[in-house]
Formats: structure tokens, C-alpha cells, sequence
């Protein structure tokens, strides 16, 4: 049974909502009056307050029962427009508000009026403030055409972000993003008016309780469905992905990647688990997790062979983005029905440390960058002593992720496998533990090079300054201690799983993914290593030497099977495909 | 054949060929012109959807009309952003192709195309 309606009246504190979208808002539009010359100053007002407003919700919430509330003009749903925030938004807005935050410090040595081109650093600071107000709307917007306008603010706002160099690559890159975005907008933008059609009413908590396993209503799933994974850059949707989070300067990346793909993400968790709770079906959410499945193959072998660092961690966004998938068909118990919200608990929490740790790498690899003059992992040797703070930054902001105890993303791999225990879906626990060993691969194989000696002293060709590794550091560290975090009052997570993360299995669930990705990183990366003509490495290769080939010949196979899946044909057929098989499978299903 | 019947039938005709060009066409320019049908087949829709509310003694339901207006402006702002971004790249780069690799050996050719 669902639980009753909420109460359609503004709770105590509603007004944070309002705030919370108003105050970047209105910094956009007072930067605009204002001019180049006090943008900075604005950003720097915004951003703390906007920061004090996502962590007075995050207070607000436990109090009010779990719920806040805020009719605009008053109004009730169906004629009115409702803001509602629960512990999924509240979560969410302040990890947006954090890692902003952490941005904004980094990028305040980087975006000086003055220092790139002229308009560069202006429209940074817009954009970032347009950026913060369409993602708080998407976490506490309660109807689905509202969702729609903010999705489309998202990608306005991001878009430019791309191109901010104006170089002709990126204003390629961009323009591919935005032609693929409004694609799946329009797909989206077609489910809602069949729900309008179908109810009469695009309002969240009330479509909840009229849907039923329609026809239309599961077309108008499909549909939406196919729309957010376009713009989620789902596999093998993602032809716009890495050109645009690898081509955009770093502070940007951070954001396109922490946060921009995690909009649509969020949207797609509101569809499936509050507008039409488990509707979908089992066999749905189990294509999602085959397309996660994918993601995280290929994102992470093509990661593995890129020759530039960005472009490495453009990749392991696409299989990080895979990763967050896997919740969807542990969510649905045997009889597939939605049962279990600790999947959803599971792949929020991984959403969280995700975006933190990828903008932490993102910022220490934008360091690094700015001191090397290149990112080429080959030419990293020795690049630990020149930036020894960057460095850190990226191997805890990389430890984090691969889920090392008691990273965000440990807790999290913990409560998903769990539920495939519970469910008996044991095929999504390898691919939760691949997906694991995957991510040290390429972490390990970066530090690897980064740790390696040098010759020749690194000589520095940028400043490195102190902000700048700190923002990042903090904000890897941050990824790193997720775990420890009181989560329970806010996401359907068991209190007492956090316990678990330490003592003697935890040493062995440690060690797995650890020597894994080890291999992994031997075996699939092309590169030679700076230590590669020591003995114990000829001996190691004299070993598995023809393995390595082998590994290295399917490894370019799935490079050229991604660079076809990239071409804008072949991307547009898979869409409608995927499109087809969602809406087969709900139907099949009901 | 009603009115609905007649609409629905060329809303969805929009939508096939919005599709189709958004999908086939290779010239970025002609992407934004399908998106622009795609999109206008979709706003058809919601004008049939708004025919629901003429039972409840209403000519018509007036939230799709808003729905309508909404969407329109959004893919407004959205064509210009994206025929910003294209001349923009026409100025740098001389051509307005999407594919990288057909544009490093259009550099070559003066024409541009």
C-alpha cells in the first residue's frame, strides 16, 4: 500500500525551498547588472549563503517529519505549483552546495578578470550560480513540467561551460551536447504531456497515487526514461560525454561531471521510485543495469588506453556513471514489486561520493595540468615531488572512490550488495565487485606513473597555488569519510551498516579489489610503465606475457566498438532502440 | 475522422520526421530545424491533451496551453543557444561539420563545406 498523500499545505521552513533557488538566481541577474568588474564579488556572497541555506534544510528536515513543503501563491496541486524537499533532495542539495563550494575556492585563482580571455572568467561565474539554481530546482521541484524547465536550464547553463575556451573543438563538443540533450528533452517533454493527457495532473505526489499499469503510462516511462538516460550520457548514449567533460578547463569539468550528469540521474530515481513506484517492472530496471553493466566495461577499458589524463577521467565518469545503475533491479524484491528502498539508499549514497570524489580528481588533475603545461600520463614521472598536494588530492580522491573503508562509496558498494544477497541477483554482485576492481585499475595505473622517479627534475611551467590543492584535497577527504555520516535520518539506510565497515572481512573485501585492479591496470593499459625495464618486470612479463596481448587486443576492440557507438548515427539508432526495448519490456511486464 | 483523430495523426507525423532528421541529417544546421519540428509535433500534442477539459464545460483545458508556452520558449532559447554556438564555430573553424575527423581535413579545403 502506498502511504497517504502528504499534507498539500507550506510546512514550517518552506521558505528555504524558495531561497534556495532564488538567492543563485538573483546572483545571476545582479552579476549581469553589476558587470565584469563585480562578479566576483557576487559569486563570493552567493556562494556562502546558498551553502548556509542547503545545510538549514539538511537541519529542517528530521524536525518536520521528513517533509518540507511550499505551495507557490498558495495554490494546492492539481492548479498550483508545489517545491517539496525529502531526504533525497536535502541530500542532494548539499552535496551540490559543498562541492560548488569547493569549486568556487579553486577556481578563484583561475577565473581573474584578466587572466584568460576577457569574457572567460565573467561567464564562469554566471554560469556556475545559473548551474546551482537549475540543479536545486530539480532536487525539490514536485511536478514533472517544472523538472522539465529546470533540465533545460541544466543544460543551458552547462553547455557554454564546455566551450568556455573557444577553441573550435569545443564549440564542437558543445554543440554535439546540446543537439543530444534537447533530443532527449524532447523525449521527456513527450512522456509528460501522454501523463498530462492520461491524469490531468503533472503533480509528483498526486500522480503517484492515479497511475496504474496503463498502456500510456508505461509508453510515457519509456519514453522519459530514454529522454534522462540521453542526458545522463548512459552507455550507449554517451557520444557526447568525454569530448565535452575532457575538453572544458578544470574547474568546469568538475562540475559537469560531479554534478550536471547526477540532475537527470535524480529526475530518473523521482520517476521510478515516487511517480509510478515500481511500475516499470523487473525486467526494465534489469536493462538498466545491462546498459550500467556496459557503461562500466566500457568506459573503464577505454579509460585504461587514453593517452591523456582528462580524457581517463572523462572515461571513468561514463563507467562511474554505469555503476549508479545497478541499483535500479536490486530495488524490486522477487515478486517484482518495489521493495527495498536501502538499493535506493545505496545508489544515492554512491551518486554523493561520487560527485565529490570526481571533482577532486578533476581539480587535482586541473592542477597538475596548469603545472605541467600537458596531462599525458606518460610524462608524469616525478610529478609527485613537483606537486605533492595535487597528487594527494587525486589518490584520496581516487581511493575514495574505488571504495576503500570508510569511503561513501564503500558504505554504498556495502548496502547494494547486500540487497543482491537478499534478492538472489548474485550476477549484479560481479558486476558491483568488476566495477570496484575497475576503478582502482585506473586509479592505481595513474599514481603508478605519478609515483614513478624521475630523472630529470619537472620543471614547472604554472603556478601552483596553495588554494587551488586544498579546495581539492578537503573535498577528496570529504568522499573519503561519507561513511562515518549519521545517514539514516535522511536515506532508507540501516543505522548500523556504517559499524560493519571496519575489522577483519573489511580487510579482505579491501584487499580483493585492491590486487584486482592491480591486474587489471598491467594488463590492459598500453603504456609502458618508467619501471618497465627492471628485471622483476621482464620476469612478470615473461609470465603473462601472452595474456597481455590478448588483453591488449580485446582492449582496442572495445575502443573501436566505442568510437562507432560515438558516431551521431549510430547513437541516434541506439536511442530508439533502447527506447523500444524499455517500452517492450514494462509492457511485457504488466 | 474527428478533429483529435486528424491532429494526433500529424503530431505524430511531426514527431517521425523530427526524428528522422535529427538522427540522419549530418549538417548541424538541419538538426536544429528537425529538433524545431520534433519539438512542434510535440507541442500538437499537448493541444490535443488540452482538449480534455472541454467536458467539464470549458472550450479547453487551459494548463497544456501554459504547458505550451513554457515549452515553446524553452526550445526558443534553446534553437538560438545552439545557432550561437554553430556561427561561432563557422567563425573559428571555416566549417560547421560535428565530425573531428572530417574537420581536420576540411582545414584544407577553402571552401568550407
Amino acid at each position: 500500500m502506498l502511504p497517504p498523500a502528504p499534507a498539500l499545505v507550506t510546512t514550517a521552513g518552506g521558505f528555504l525551498l524558495v531561497l534556495s533557488i532564488v538567492v543563485p538566481v538573483a546572483g545571476v541577474l545582479l552579476a549581469f547588472v553589476l558587470g565584469e568588474r563585480y562578479v566576483r564579488q557576487v559569486a563570493s556572497t552567493v556562494v556562502p549563503v546558498g551553502l548556509a541555506i542547503a545545510f538549514a534544510v539538511l537541519v529542517l528536515l528530521p524536525r518536520s517529519d521528513g517533509h518540507l513543503v511550499y505551495l507557490l501563491g498558495a495554490w494546492p496541486p492539481p492548479l498550483g505549483v508545489a517545491l517539496r524537499a525529502d531526504g533525497l533532495s536535502a541530500v542532494m542539495l548539499a552535496t551540490t552546495a559543498v562541492v560548488i563550494c569547493a569549486v568556487a575556492i579553486f577556481a578563484a585563482t583561475d577565473f581573474r578578470p584578466q587572466s584568460v580571455e576577457a569574457r572567460a572568467p565573467f561567464a564562469f561565474w554566471i554560469l556556475l550560480l545559473a548551474i546551482w539554481g537549475a540543479l536545486n530546482t530539480i532536487f525539490i521541484a514536485g511536478d514533472l513540467f517544472t523538472l522539465y524547465v529546470a533540465l533545460e536550464l541544466l543544460t543551458f547553463a552547462a553547455v557554454p561551460l564546455v566551450s568556455l575556451d573557444g577553441r573550435a573543438e569545443t564549440l564542437r563538443a558543445a554543440l554535439r551536447y546540446l543537439l543530444f540533450a534537447l533530443l532527449g528533452s524532447v523525449l521527456y517533454l513527450m512522456g509528460t504531456a501522454l501523463l498530462y493527457g492520461l491524469y490531468g495532473t503533472l503533480d509528483i505526489a498526486l500522480l503517484s497515487h492515479r497511475v496504474n499499469a496503463d498502456s500510456g503510462v508505461l509508453i510515457a516511462a519509456a519514453l522519459m526514461t530514454t529522454g534522462l538516460l540521453a542526458k545522463t550520457a548512459l552507455f550507449p548514449l554517451h557520444l557526447w560525454l568525454p569530448p565535452a567533460h575532457a575538453g572544458a578547463p578544470a574547474a568546469a569539468s568538475a562540475i559537469l561531471s560531479a554534478l550536471v550528469v547526477k540532475g537527470s540521474f535524480f529526475i530518473l530515481v523521482r520517476l521510478w521510485f515516487d511517480v509510478m513506484p515500481g511500475l516499470p517492472g523487473l525486467a526494465a530496471a534489469q536493462l538498466l543495469a545491462a546498459l550500467g553493466a556496459g557503461a562500466i566495461l566500457f568506459g573503464s577499458v577505454v579509460a585504461l588506453r587514453q593517452e591523456r589524463l582528462k580524457l581517463l577521467i572523462a572515461y571513468s565518469t561514463l563507467a562511474q556513471i554505469g555503476y549508479l545503475f545497478l541499483m535500479f533491479p536490486l530495488a524490486f524484491g522477487a515478486s517484482g514489486k518495489l521493495e527495498s528502498d536501502q538499493a535506493l539508499a545505496g545508489g544515492l549514497l554512491q551518486a554523493v561520493s561520487h560527485a565529490t570524489a570526481k571533482a577532486a580528481m578533476f581539480m587535482a588533475v586541473g592542477s597538475i595540468y596548469a603545472g605541467l603545461g600537458h596531462d599525458r600520463i606518460t610524462g608524469l614521472c616525478g610529478v609527485a615531488r613537483a606537486l605533492p598536494l595535487s597528487v594527494l588530492a587525486f589518490a584520496i580522491g581516487g581511493i575514495a572512490l574505488m571504495g576503500v573503508q570508510p569511503s561513501g562509496a564503500s558504505f554504498a558498494k556495502e548496502l547494494l550488495l547486500q540487497e543482491t544477497a537478499r534478492t538472489g541477483q548474485w550476477w549484479w554482485a560481479i558486476v558491483l565487485q568488476a566495477g570496484g576492481m575497475f576503478t582502482t585499475a585506473y586509479v592505481v595505473l595513474v599514481l603508478s606513473h605519478a609515483l614513478a622517479p624521475s630523472d630529470q627534475p619537472i620543471v614547472l611551467v604554472g603556478p601552483a597555488p596553495l588554494s587551488r590543492d586544498l579546495a581539492a584535497l578537503v573535498l577528496a577527504l570529504c568522499s573519503l569519510f561519507l561513511g562515518l555520516l549519521p545517514w539514516d535520518s535522511y536515506l532508507p539506510a540501516p543505522s548500523d551498516a556504517a559499524s560493519k565497515l571496519f575489522g577483519i572481512d573489511a580487510l579482505s573485501k579491501l584487499l580483493l579489489p585492491v590486487l584486482g585492479g592491480a591486474a587489471l591496470a598491467i594488463l590492459l593499459s598500453p603504456w609502458p610503465h618508467p619501471l618497465g625495464s627492471s628485471a622483476a618486470w621482464k620476469a612478470l612479463m615473461r609470465v603473462v606475457g601472452p595474456l597481455r596481448r590478448g588483453c591488449l587486443r580485446f582492449g582496442s576492440l572495445i575502443e573501436r566498438g566505442d568510437e562507432v557507438l560515438r558516431q551521431w548515427s549510430a547513437a541516434g539508432i541506439s536511442l530508439l532502440l533502447v527506447s523500444l526495448l524499455l517500452a517492450a519490456s514494462m509492457l511485457a511486464a504488466n | 475522422m474527428s478533429a483529435v483523430t486528424v491532429f494526433g495523426l500529424c503530431a505524430a507525423a511531426a514527431v517521425g520526421l523530427g526524428l528522422y532528421g535529427l538522427i540522419a541529417n549530418p549538417q548541424p544546421l538541419r538538426k536544429i530545424i528537425a529538433f524545431n519540428l520534433l519539438g512542434s509535433g510535440v507541442f500538437l500534442m499537448f493541444g490535443i491533451v488540452g482538449r480534455r477539459g472541454a467536458a467539464a464545460g470549458f472550450g479547453n483545458d487551459p494548463v497544456p496551453q501554459a504547458l505550451v508556452i513554457t515549452g515553446v520558449v524553452v526550445a526558443f532559447s534553446a534553437t538560438a543557444l545552439a545557432i550561437a554556438l554553430l556561427l561561432r564555430l563557422f567563425q573559428i573553424a571555416g566549417s560547421t561539420t560535428l565530425n573531428s575527423r572530417a574537420a581536420a581535413s576540411a582545414r584544407s579545403d577553402p571552401s568550407g563545406h
